[in-house]
């Protein structure tokens, strides 16, 4: 008896697991269609809107766009803008948090339900005082302007995180320093920050990624097109110059879009596949 | 002996302020870029402030609010975002994504594995590339009618025929991983005793899901829908590579009419008007997403 019941049910969880097999499969295969075609577009010298093997594989597209103009100063731009910004963001929200995470005050709690409210405002709203209030200010088309707007906008969610990681630091190893004299920043610097490098790290990519892959805020406050990063720039490829050279805009999409996928792969593998964003979307 | 306790307290007062201090990059920053623009919103939109000849703006009251709903494309607008919220976030990304995690946790490694990283790959990609390859999936001469046709299907001009279905097909495509991550980490926390008892009792697939697995990750739920529609509500950049807001305005949600008053028609206080009412939408998501979080900070 107890064989062949074992046996029945392990051939339902074949079959369960078949199922779900099936399922994502068929998801992924919906999912792939437009990643396929910007991979083989790329290597395709005639390629037009249809995914499809090319006939035959070139990397004349990519020769194409590595040039100054095309493809080095917006990427450039970019990190500039984003690598600034990011910066801007990790040290502001770890110097914030330490006070929050280490010292009790009553300005603690409305601070923090203050900065979660503002994690999930929309951004997109305010774009339009923004660029009024930019132009009355002079920091319109600056790149210092667009990298504190970006990092504000950024804080209130690398706050939160920032805190929450650092809430995991225990408090005994940092008394240890303070008896041989350490000062506070002395202490969040040596022996806070370190101890949290993932989270830093989660911060930091978190951060450079929302950035790098931003539209709406580089298209609205710069106007130079010198200093245009690579999500505005990419625009030129339907600009007034004609007809779309398709392969061309895919091999700018994939250079454009290969350091955050690595840097994503980089922090998940490291958390294991962790990337879960703290306690932000924890229920 | 009056002093010591006056001391005292300015000693205490002065250690407040120290420990302070490291927050006060981060609060300027915020209240500068932030707090600033968002009361300038709330006072320009009360103006009638434009972009081009004009150099003083007066204030008009509450007539930016009223042209907007007595405007045939302002409501046109709203009708729009509330479509594509819930067709996109409320429907497709939370429930594919829920879809995704539960078969995550049957399917073998290597499928998991694989449609993880597709789907998460189509999140982290930049917002413009990701309109592109949407783009070129719907267009006439697109991968989607290649597929229709091939299967002896009827294809159609879809960024034509029906542009805010495709730009929310769109919008799920982005974004559902962040659901499916969301809910794998949900599922991965419910007991595996629970689901395998209520398998032993003989409760189908769907029954479980309905009875037990649902109520177990009902917060998860919240919070995931809550922050999927602020996600949605904010969206420019996926629609207007795509389609522009158009063909006319058939895909024009409420950031992209922002836009167009804004710059295309330099009306800058009607539309702050119209960034104000979309910032009192997702000030209310947000406060609901907060008492749903009720975490103690």
């Amino acid at each position: 008896m107890k064989p062949k019941r074992s046996s029945n049910r392990l051939s339902r969880r074949t079959t369960h697991r078949l199922a779900a097999d099936a399922g994502l499969l068929a998801v992924a295969a919906a999912f792939v269609l437009p990643l396929a075609w910007v991979v083989l577009s790329s290597f395709d010298p005639k390629a037009d809107l249809k995914v499809r093997v090319p006939s035959s594989l070139t990397l004349d597209n990519y020769d194409k766009v590595l040039t100054p103009e095309i493809t080095f100063t917006p990427l450039l731009n970019s990190l500039l803008l984003c690598g600034g910004g990011t910066l801007l963001t990790v040290v502001c929200a770890a110097l914030a948090a330490y006070p929050l995470s280490r010292y009790k005050s009553r300005l603690n709690r409305p601070f923090m339900l203050t900065i979660l409210f503002a994690t999930s405002l929309p951004i997109t709203a305010i774009m339009v005082p923004v660029y009024a209030l930019f132009v009355q200010v002079d920091l319109i088309d600056t790149m210092q302007g667009t990298i504190f707007f970006f990092a504000a906008s950024q804080l209130p969610f690398a706050i939160w995180l920032m805190k929450n990681f650092m809430d995991g630091v225990p408090k005994e190893l940092e008394e240890a320093a303070w008896t041989d004299g350490a000062s506070s920043f002395q202490s969040l610097l040596r022996i806070v920050l370190p101890l949290m490098g993932p989270g830093v790290a989660v911060v930091t990519v978190f951060s450079f990624v929302m950035m790098w892959g931003n539209f709406f805020v580089p298209f609205m406050l710069l106007l130079t097109p010198e200093q245009m990063p690579a999500s505005v720039s990419i625009n030129d490829f339907f600009g007034n110059k004609g007809t779309v050279v398709y392969g061309q805009l895919a091999a700018f999409s994939i250079i454009y879009s290969t350091p955050v996928i690595l840097l994503y792969v980089l922090v998940s593998r490291r958390l294991g596949g962790g990337f879960a964003l703290g306690g932000a979307v924890k229920g | 002996m009056t002093t010591a306790p006056h001391t005292h307290r300015a000693h205490r007062t002065r250690r407040a302020l120290l420990r302070a201090l490291p927050v006060s990059p981060a609060t300027i920053l915020l209240l500068l870029f932030l707090a600033g623009p968002i009361g300038y919103c709330a006072y320009i939109a009360f103006t009638d402030l434009q972009l081009t000849g004009q150099a003083e703006s007066s204030f008009v009251g509450f007539a930016n609010f009223r042209e907007a709903f007595g405007d045939e494309r302002f409501l046109n607008a709203v009708w729009l975002t509330l479509v594509f919220t819930v067709l996109s976030s409320l429907i497709g990304q939370n429930t594919l994504g829920l879809a995704l995690a539960s078969f995550m946790q049957r399917a073998s490694k290597p499928v998991r594995t694989f449609t993880g990283a597709i789907v998460v790959t189509a999140w982290v990609l930049p917002e413009v590339v990701a309109g592109f390859l949407l783009y070129a999936f719907f267009r006439r001469e697109g991968t989607l009618n290649a597929v229709l046709d091939f299967l002896h299907l009827p294809s159609q001009n879809w960024m034509f025929t029906l542009p805010i279905l495709a730009v929310s097909f769109a919008n799920v495509w982005r974004g559902t991983a962040f659901s499916m991550l969301v809910y794998s980490a949900a599922l991965n926390e419910i007991p595996k005793e629970i689901t395998e008892a209520a398998e032993m009792d003989g409760a189908s697939g769907w029954r479980r899901m309905w009875h037990i697995t649902l109520p177990m990750i009902r917060r998860s739920i919240g919070t995931n829908l809550m922050l999927n529609t602020l996600q949605t509500l904010s969206v420019f950049g996926l629609i207007w590579v795509m389609t522009r807001g158009g063909p006319g305005n058939r895909s024009q949600t409420l950031p992209l009419f922002m836009y167009e008053q804004a710059f295309q028609k330099s009306m800058i206080g009607y539309g702050t008007a119209v960034a104000l009412l979309l910032l009192l939408v997702g000030s209310l998501f947000s406060l609901v997403y907060m008492r749903l979080l009720r975490t103690e900070v």
